[in-house]
């Protein structure tokens, strides 16, 4: 089968189909977004995000010091306990709301400013973040005036200042995941988006004051991971959240610890994607291109280990191939696009060193022949076939698109090296049988396992890991509990 | 991840314009012209003959389209029309469109369509049948009316809308191929729903996993609903990113429309002269 790869381009040539660059509005350079207002950071340290796809950089902003932090916790503490705190959830429900419907308004120019900034395919940012951003806004604009009915006692009161810190794989969405619950409970927010990609959260800085939002009750100060590092060690903040690798998870849950503060984090994951015999296969591999291509595999939750019952894996590998020759790599603004660039030089490296050394121990490399732009940072579509759960690209999380396929012969020995990982945030099973859908997820020990399908997402569904994938729930009921003082996180 | 989704995705694929030009061609090449109603006459019948021959009376350049489908007691007008021209004359066989009689009619039906000239014959599988799981009865269907297409080519119709599921569309797809179907067709566009790109994505999944396991080639053809030149487009990027290329050919993928035709006729000159046409341009035969 994998000698008659299509090669569709003989006939038909897709034309290239950009979204138009025209409807954003890049600043040269930003300051800090503190108190409702945009302020120069007293720091001298700044740094410039860059297109990843063709390297142009796009904007300079500034990497705010331990007095920008000071002011943006107090401008946050201020708006927590003169405004926002004491504010009625009806009343900041209207802002949620008003919040998620410019979202929407707005969302051409925050999807194409999102493809920009990270590299995502324009039909990801345009028909996945930005839908499920203003989804996210529209959900919690709704629990704001229902707290008392969310199961955390009879009055639940909000924590205060909020130190949120986001990766850069959802800038928006992240954003969204943090800033909706946050506010709805009534607590205030200093947010800090990633370094390689802060404007979709500066342009949401712009939504706010559009919004009337209260001053001080959003704040987005910008930076490395110093920033981050002083924002959530800051003694005046009540509640840190925080979404990224492991590695700096735990260094945060270190400085954390003996404190009040109440913490959740969001981090790594390794999740396996269990096929058996019985599944459906071409959707299977849809799922499984799903699960490991969508957003170049820069997905905490993706499906980065494929677990194949073995009297299908050659079947499943042949189609696997065949369907992967038909990925577009490319213009991340071009809606033919489905797979973007690599949202940074250091994350590009991570991901070619990795794949590296799967290829020294031992594992097959497959790519299909796909040409790549000359500038920028990319990475091609990638599967690695006879993987053990020894090697160290069954093990560590790559963030890129590179799949590790292993087989199994037992549904018992499939939940075995599925859970024999150190992470725990999400799995895929995909098989006809109900019954063992529901056998297999009762035993994995994943945040999330989705049933013949992957990288569903939706507000309402807690969302969060295992172990050293994290702990706390982040959206539905079980998320709300995160922000709220008494409720067991 | 299924059907649907995948099929949503591909539809907003965009082509070049020279490419645009070409699958027009394409797809122009692979329209069955279809006429199936009660009120079909002789005359009718020939006006559409003559349009498949020339669809653009205008414009010499233009593809005959692949075939003329037709009543099996209109197969020999038909054929008489389209004579020398190179255009198929298919014929909707087996009862059609409800499928609904003794199999000795329905073979009589083929016989005598194949009789009277027609190179292709679809046929419906009894979907009664197919429901109550009595899988070998649909089987028995198609060898037998394969036997008696004698050299005609048997397109098989599952009238999907009545197999309701995905899997049934897999299943049946599977089972007619073995069974000696030379073409495997949607509906009978007597139903709505008729053809829809899931359904059809699933079946040309199962043409490609057929040809993998046997080499053999058996074409696709969605009947019913494909109205506009994005449509057939859209159905043509599914073949080109699910089949692939190979099947990007008369022989192997038909498009069963009535009304899609003009419409393709209008873009076709739309993309050489710039200018949209008013519809009295183009002939309603």
């Amino acid at each position: 089968m994998s000698s008659d790869v299509p090669r569709g381009d003989a006939l038909f040539e897709y034309a290239p189909a950009p979204e138009s660059r025209d409807v954003v509005d890049i600043k040269p350079a930003y300051g800090l977004f503190i108190g409702g207002e945009w302020v120069d950071g007293s720091s001298e340290t700044r740094s410039k995000t860059i297109d990843p796809s063709t390297e142009e950089p796009l904007a300079e902003v500034v990497w705010a010091d331990a007095a920008d932090v000071d002011r943006a916790v107090a401008a946050a503490r201020k708006a927590h306990d003169e405004v926002w705190g004491p504010m009625p959830g009806r009343e900041r429900a209207k802002y949620l709301y008003r919040l998620a419907r410019l979202i929407q308004e707005r969302s051409r120019e925050l999807a194409v400013l999102e493809s920009i900034d990270n590299g995502k395919p324009i039909r990801e940012s345009r028909d996945v973040d930005l839908p499920l951003v203003a989804a996210h806004f529209f959900y919690h604009a709704g629990w704001a005036d229902k707290l008392e009915y969310a199961g955390y006692g009879p009055d639940p009161r909000p924590l205060g200042v909020a130190a949120q810190v986001i990766p850069w794989n959802f800038p928006l969405l992240m954003l969204a995941w943090k800033i909706a619950p946050a506010l709805a409970c009534g607590n205030t927010v200093v947010l800090k988006p990633a370094e390689t990609t802060p404007l979709t959260a500066l342009a949401f800085a712009e939504l706010c004051r559009q919004a009337d939002l209260p001053p001080g009750v959003v704040n987005i100060v910008t930076g490395a991971g110093e920033t981050g590092r002083l924002l959530v060690e800051h003694p005046g903040v009540d509640k840190v959240a925080f979404t990224g690798s492991t590695e700096v998870g735990k260094q945060i849950a270190r400085a954390v610890a003996g404190t009040a503060k109440r913490l959740t984090l969001e981090l790594g994951g390794k999740a396996a994607n269990i096929v058996f015999d019985d599944a459906p296969l071409d959707q299977a591999v849809e799922g499984i291109v799903n699960g490991i291509f969508f957003n170049q595999g820069h997905v905490c939750c993706a499906g980065s280990r494929l677990l194949v019952q073995e009297t299908v894996a050659e079947e499943v590998l042949d189609r696997l191939k065949v369907r992967m020759a038909t990925l577009r790599v490319g213009d991340p603004l071009d809606k033919n696009t489905d797979i973007g660039a690599i949202n940074s030089a250091a994350q590009l490296e991570r991901i070619r060193a990795l794949s590296e050394i799967g290829e020294r121990e031992g594992a097959e490399r497959w790519s299909p022949p796909c040409e790549l732009p000359s500038r920028g940072f990319w990475f091609a579509p990638t599967v690695f076939t006879g993987v053990a759960q020894s090697h160290r690209i069954a093990r560590e999380e790559i963030f890129g698109p590179v799949l590790s396929v292993l087989t199994f012969r037992t549904p018992a020995e499939a939940v075995e090296k599925a859970n024999n990982t150190p992470y725990g945030l999400s799995a895929g099973v995909w098989t006809e049988k109900g019954s063992r859908i529901l056998w297999t997820a009762q035993r994995l020990r994943a945040g999330v396992v989705w049933a013949n399908t992957f990288n569903k997402f939706d507000p309402a569904a807690p969302f969060g890991g295992y172990r050293e994938s994290g702990f706390g729930r982040e959206g539905g009921r079980h998320g709300l509990g995160a922000y709220l003082a008494g409720a067991q996180r | 991840m299924g059907a649907e989704e995948r099929a949503a995705r591909l539809a907003t694929r965009s082509i070049k314009t020279t490419a645009k030009a070409e699958a027009i061609d394409l797809a122009i090449g692979m329209v069955d012209l279809t006429t199936l109603e009660g009120a079909d006459t002789p005359g009718k019948v020939r006006a559409m003959c003559a349009k498949a021959v020339h669809p653009d009376p205008t414009d010499p350049e233009v593809p005959r389209v692949a075939a003329v489908c037709v009543y099996p007691d209109l197969v020999a007008e038909a054929v008489r029309a389209v004579e020398g021209s190179g255009v198929g004359v298919a014929a909707v066989a087996t009862a059609f469109p409800s499928g609904r009689a003794p199999l000795e009619a329905k073979l009589a039906d083929t016989r005598a369509a194949v009789a009277a000239g027609a190179t292709e014959i679809d046929m419906v599988i009894d979907r009664g049948a197919f429901l109550a799981g009595d899988y070998m009865k649909v089987w028995d269907e198609i060898v037998a009316t394969r036997e008696a297409c004698g050299d005609a080519h048997l397109k098989v119709i599952f009238e999907t809308g009545e197999l309701a599921t995905y899997d049934n569309v897999r299943r049946a797809s599977w089972l007619a191929m073995h069974a000696g179907a030379d073409f495997i067709k949607t509906s009978t566009g007597k139903l709505s729903p008729a053809a829809t790109l899931p359904v059809t994505l699933v079946m040309l999944e199962a043409v490609r996993d057929f040809r993998a396991r046997t080499g053999r080639r058996v074409g696709v053809k969605p009947a019913g609903g494909i109205r506009t030149t994005k449509d057939a487009i859209k159905y043509l990027v599914l073949v080109n990113e699910t089949a692939g290329p190979d099947w990007l050919d008369p022989a192997a993928f038909r498009l069963g429309a009535s009304s899609l035709l003009n419409d393709l006729l209008m873009q076709r000159q739309k993309l050489r002269t710039g200018v949209y046409a008013g519809p009295d341009y183009f002939t309603l035969d």
